[in-house]
């Protein structure tokens, strides 16, 4: 029998797909439920109230990341916070769910435990109350976030009633020029399409530059998905995704006969040759400039050697979007970005702090020193990330060169903990969202590319580091 | 948890004059260590809504006596984007809010949501309406208000219909998803019409590996 060509993402979603109910939605099967302490304890007590157990606990997995102070992490002092992060201890005990905690050598931020520990694994199907959980679709997963409600459902039945998104195909031709990285592949999509250009899609990243990148580069590129609107972003597995799930300790991952046989299932998953998606785009990877952003969202961004635009002068947005963007950042229609100087540089976050992104940060610092008007925090991305670190000496190279090595956690990409900008702040940062007060009431963010932030952090200002030395 | 059903809802409009209003503007991180479930209201659109002294920001749109008790709220398109906090539904909700209108765009030849989907999904599973027109009807609304406020409004879930009550009616017609609306209509709890198919669940589990 013939069966029609399908896309990566139809594969998985039709065998994840237990039923449906009489409208037609979906109840889609969830293989692994992430669970976090900031949209996890309404759920928690929404299941208490209704006399509700954790249907499969064995599929269920949680650590605290948002809340986490990154120099003395035993010691939360915000009793609020302290509160939430209690709060999911006792919830993860009551109800029988694994806890990677503070005092764990696995704890780290949600996105990058995950693929650490082996939970994340191609054709599966991967939720967590979190926006960027589209990061594990790097592995050829269907990842997306949701809200508490569904967290609550999932805990409930381990399934979800969704409608089935478009697809949506990003192919990045020809390979990216270094130092040109994931990064800025993915935040000259955003520019492309638009924060809501994927609104209702899941996009699937294809062509030579998405092969030619590593695990970690293809979960940057994933992990903002949901900053151009998609739910979910994915990367078809191969021989790249299957060595990352061997080369390391990833307990949960299977082994021996079980991986291969595995692998012999992953390699069915890429898309058939004329499978059909509802949109398609193609980028030039080789014309793609180190990106900055310049305002309050992670669409407004422009190649380094540009100009702060014009009010009138950008596509997609409207004269008065980009008039408050450009008054909430401070910056002035015409100057060079290359001009534009920065007090804090935050390495760190979902999107930027796996193992290496700090061996690219600390090759740019290695031997030099930041400016002495910049503060700069290396914040790794789980506890294990920062063992590794340390055993490769990355941490003396960012302490000689004037940064902050800290503790994991989210940091200061949402400013949950005490690591916040202060009104006026101006910070290079390797996070995902530039948000008016993301990072702090008042603070100006500008999301760039770890090359970008620890060039900027040496010289006190955005450089192009194609020409920087 | 049951909803509350929606069938239709007449208020006062407010007016939000921005587009790609995100999850952070419309509850700031701060607000997201509470583990309760209500008390979010007063802390809606927080840094736009106080200033710096934590007195009402009177330059701000939802902040004006004209508006006071204000339940639906109408801004400009990408609303809700970022975060998946569902705190911001709640926030909206509790500061008073019912339904929510934003406007889908044609660019590069598609249709583009006016909400965000996250948005969308939280909004649903709380009871709060979102409503999508089209640009200039949202426009249109911004006009009427800002020439007639305080304007009264309904939205009418039944009739999927949203009419300005001016000295002549002024209505508009809106799409929404028919499963959305049933389960608004009714006040349906999804985990409870989820486990009516448990038996499908537990049999899917017997054949499936999750470990691919």
């Amino acid at each position: 029998m013939q069966t029609m060509p399908q896309t990566l993402f139809e594969k998985i979603w039709d065998r994840h797909a237990v039923g449906a109910l009489p409208d037609g939605t979906a109840i889609l099967y969830i293989d692994r439920h992430l669970v976090h302490e900031v949209t996890s304890p309404q759920a928690f007590e929404g299941l208490r109230l209704a006399g509700r157990r954790v249907r499969r606990t064995d599929l269920t997995f949680a650590t605290m990341d948002h809340n986490v102070p990154t120099e003395d992490r035993m010691n939360i002092r915000d009793p609020i916070s302290k509160a939430q992060v209690d709060a999911l201890s006792a919830n993860c005990k009551e109800f029988g769910v694994t806890l990677y905690d503070l005092a764990s050598a696995r704890q780290g931020i949600v996105h990058i435990i995950g693929p650490e520990l082996g939970l994340t694994l191609p054709g599966t199907t991967i939720v967590c109350g979190d926006s960027h959980t589209s990061t594990h679709g790097a592995f050829g997963t269907v990842a997306f976030g949701i809200g508490t409600s569904e967290v609550e459902h999932v805990l409930a039945t381990q399934t979800l009633l969704q409608k089935k998104p478009k697809t949506f195909k990003v192919e990045f031709a020809g390979r990216p020029v270094p130092p040109v990285s994931a990064k800025d592949l993915i935040l000259k999509l955003i520019g492309t399409i638009g924060t809501a250009g994927g609104t209702g899609y899941a996009i699937e990243y294809g062509g030579e530059a998405i092969r030619g990148l590593t695990m970690e580069g293809r979960m940057t590129v994933c992990n903002m998905s949901i900053e151009a609107g998609a739910r979910a972003g994915m990367v078809a597995p191969d021989d790249t995704t299957f060595d990352y799930i061997t080369a390391e300790d990833r307990p949960f991952a299977p082994k021996g006969r079980a991986f291969d046989e595995a692998v012999a299932f992953w390699k069915t998953l890429p898309s058939d040759p004329g499978a059909r998606f509802d949109r398609t785009l193609t980028i030039n990877a080789a014309e793609v400039a180190p990106q900055v952003t310049w305002g309050t969202n992670p669409g407004m961004v422009m190649d380094v050697t540009g100009r702060v635009p014009e009010p009138d002068q950008v596509p997609g947005h409207s004269r008065t979007d980009v008039e408050q963007a450009l008054q909430y950042m401070g910056l002035r229609p015409g100057t060079p970005m290359t001009d534009v100087p920065v007090d804090i540089v935050f390495i760190g976050s979902c999107t930027n702090a796996r193992i290496e992104d700090l061996r690219i940060a600390a090759g740019v610092l290695r031997g030099r020193h930041i400016a002495a008007t910049v503060r700069v925090l290396v914040v790794p991305g789980s506890q294990q990330v920062k063992a590794q670190a340390e055993v490769e000496g990355l941490h003396e190279i960012f302490k000689a060169a004037g940064c902050e090595w800290r503790q994991s956690g989210c940091s200061m990409c949402l400013g949950m903990n005490p690591d916040q900008l202060k009104p006026g702040e101006r910070c290079a940062s390797t996070s995902n969202r530039n948000f008016e007060g993301r990072q702090g009431k008042g603070g100006r963010t500008h999301l760039v590319s770890p090359e970008m932030a620890a060039a900027a952090a040496i010289a006190g200002h955005f450089v192009d580091i194609r020409t920087w030395r | 948890m049951a909803l509350t059903p929606f069938r239709s809802h007449r208020g006062t409009v407010a007016l939000l004059d921005r587009a790609n209003v995100d999850t952070d503007q419309i509850i700031p991180k701060q607000f997201l260590k509470s583990i309760a479930r209500t008390g979010f209201g007063p802390n809606l659109f927080y840094d736009w809504r106080y200033l710096p002294d934590g007195r009402p920001n009177p330059d701000f749109t939802l902040n004006q006596p004209r508006v006071a008790g204000a339940s639906i709220l109408v801004a400009r398109n990408n609303f809700g984007c970022g975060s998946s906090r569902e705190h911001a539904v709640w926030a909206i909700q509790q500061a008073g809010f019912h339904a929510v209108v934003a406007p889908w765009q044609e660019c590069r030849g598609t249709r583009v949501p006016g909400f965000a989907d996250i948005f969308r999904s939280n909004a649903g599973k709380n009871g709060l309406l979102t409503v999508e027109l089209s640009a200039p009807e949202v426009e249109e609304i911004f006009q009427m208000v800002d020439r007639f406020s305080p304007l009264q409004a309904t939205v009418d879930l039944d009739h999927q219909r949203l009419t300005l009550h001016l000295p002549e009616e002024l209505a508009f017609h809106f799409e929404i998803d028919p499963s959305v609306k049933e389960r608004l209509t009714h006040g349906l709890d999804d985990i409870g019409l989820t486990l009516k198919h448990e038996a499908e669940i537990t049999a899917f589990e017997s054949r499936h590996n999750p470990q691919r």
